[in-house]
């Protein structure tokens, strides 16, 4: 029940969104590995990410800093950063800590990718 | 056995640092490879205290919680001790207690003026933990003293929520 990550480039018709598909568990232990990825993809030039955290079984808030800091990141660029996620239990972490006002939260890759500000 | 359960569990979480009685005791190096097994730990047995399946997640949360921000506090001070879990049946709850072993500076506070928080992201989301922790759990206490911190949290159990 380790991290994976595999990321993807789409097109949508804001531009380039990185899909940046997360399984397993973001933890004290693995939300190191989602750090580097996002900050990475900042420094390759990725300003436009969207988190598909549909595979994730768990999210503490160690996870929910490093989204954090990766908003901050892409922000520095005027980028975005949005998240896909349906899963109740992993929905609830971000409205007890009122982070759901911060990102936006889609329901399908699909939706996050034509979003446009 | 929850009948089985020795008394005075007041009196234990008092005394957390010294003779307990709690049903399962773990204690590791305070690295965060092992809090994931910490949370595995404590699900499995607030499942055989019985805590609601509904809860289970919380339960799994918190605990991962209260043991990430031990280990930080552990690594941040330099302290070798292993952190300390103990799951308690209780009567009518199920309680984890998460210790630390980093003296209270002497306020009331644990938190303020760490003095080693070296990075700003890692002091933002020990506040975060804590946020979470308070978000999730009605009965949470946390105390600290000369001998380090304890993270106390309890949930009623099924016996609890159907007397009979």
């Amino acid at each position: 029940m380790d991290l994976s990550l595999s990321t993807r480039n789409v097109s949508g018709p804001g531009g380039d969104r990185t899909v940046v598909e997360v399984g397993g568990e973001i933890d004290v232990y693995t939300a190191p590995k989602l750090r580097e990825q996002l900050v990475e993809l900042v420094n390759d030039g990725s300003y436009h990410l969207v988190v598909d955290m549909e595979g994730v079984d768990f999210l503490d808030s160690t996870g929910l800093g490093v989204l954090v800091g990766g908003l901050k990141r892409v922000r520095a660029h005027e980028g975005s950063l949005r998240l896909v996620c349906n899963q109740e239990r992993i929905l609830k972490i971000f409205r007890i800590t009122g982070l759901t006002k911060v990102f936006p939260i889609h329901t399908t890759v699909d939706e996050a990718v034509a979003a446009t500000d | 056995m929850p009948g089985d359960t020795p008394g005075a569990p007041e009196a234990y979480a008092r005394t957390f640092e010294g003779d307990g009685m709690a049903t399962v005791e773990l204690r590791f190096s305070a690295q965060p490879e092992h809090v994931r097994t910490a949370r595995l730990v404590a699900a499995a047995v607030a499942r055989r205290a019985g805590v609601d399946e509904a809860v289970l997640d919380e339960v799994r949360l918190a605990v991962g919680e209260a043991c990430s921000r031990a280990v930080g506090l552990h690594r941040s001070h330099g302290i070798t001790a292993p952190v300390s879990v103990a799951l308690t049946e209780e009567e009518k709850a199920f309680s984890i207690e998460v210790g630390d072993s980093v003296p209270d500076p002497g306020a009331d506070s644990v938190d303020s003026g760490a003095p080693d928080a070296s990075e700003a992201d890692g002091e933002g989301e020990d506040e975060m933990g804590l946020a979470v922790i308070s978000g999730l759990v009605d009965d949470v206490e946390v105390r600290s003293g000369a001998g380090g911190g304890v993270i106390r949290m309890s949930w009623p159990t099924a016996d609890a929520a159907v007397p009979s």
